[in-house]
């Protein structure tokens, strides 16, 4: 779990630091690995019977890949609204 | 938690799980970072195997290790007009870093709090055809919502990736 959360903090300390729109989406990437990770070490300990952590784990997996199949999708698309990926320059909504 | 399963296996799969999530953030080139990313899924489905998650590191090497770095390659290579677009600055920031020790600090210290809490790991757990069974009995629901989800991902993806030239 040690190593859980370490490999959720190395995924979030990417996430907010990166300026390149891909470069967040593989960050969130690690971090729900490392989510994933920590279900199914906990449900191997304390659920082992029901595999509760594993169910939850394969439907996070969806839900993970449903999510970065969209966002790369809108990163498509913004880059041909904007010929970049860099979100510092992707400012319209900016008040 | 090592103490249950087997010690040498976890610590190198675990050194490459952290080595290679470091590299991800660390590396200046993006494809690098894409296949630095696909060595942790690796290394993750490995410690899949070892917490007798055997479903899910099947799963974790299709879809990780096969869809998604793929599609994050294609990404990159689309998004790319010259070679050197590849390369870029670190981009590190000290309050991003501030605010990952924080919650790294606190992960901590809720493990600390209940970790001596954990029952022993049993040494024999269902295997995958129980996993199978469950799933589609008591976690059939679920399991619907999921394939709707994923269908409404995929006509999503389409729409906005390939819906504006026509």
């Amino acid at each position: 779990m040690a190593l859980a959360a370490l490999l959720f903090a190395i995924g979030l300390f990417g996430a907010l630091s990166k300026k390149s729109a891909v470069m967040v989406l593989m960050s969130l990437e690690l971090m729900t690995n490392a989510v994933n990770l920590n279900l199914v070490a906990i449900s191997r300990f304390v659920t082992p019977e029901s595999m509760a952590g594993q169910f939850t784990a394969a439907f996070v997996m969806v839900v993970a890949a449903a999510e970065i199949g969209l966002g790369l999708a809108l990163v498509l698309a913004v880059y041909r609204a904007h010929r970049t990926v860099e979100l510092d320059h992707i400012d319209e909504l900016k008040g | 938690m090592p103490d249950q399963v087997a010690l040498v296996p976890f610590l190198v799969l675990a050194i490459a799980a952290l080595g290679g999530a470091v590299m991800v953030v660390a590396s200046r080139n993006v494809v690098h970072a894409a296949f630095w990313l696909l060595e942790v899924m690796m290394a993750v489905a490995g410690l899949f195997m070892l917490l007798s998650a055997g479903f899910l590191a099947l799963v974790q090497v299709m879809v990780y290790a096969g869809a998604v770095s793929v599609l994050v390659l294609f990404t990159v290579m689309l998004t790319l007009r010259r070679r050197e677009d590849a390369v870029r600055s670190l981009d590190l920031k000290w309050s991003a870093a501030g605010i990952a020790a924080a919650v790294l600090i606190a992960a901590f210290a809720a493990i600390a709090s209940f970790a001596p809490e954990l029952p022993k790991a049993p040494a024999a757990t269902p295997g995958v055809e129980a996993f199978g069974v469950a799933l589609f009995t008591s976690w059939a629901l679920p399991f619907e919502i999921a394939s709707v989800v994923l269908l409404v991902a995929l006509v999503g993806a389409v729409w906005w990736a390939g819906g504006g030239d026509k």
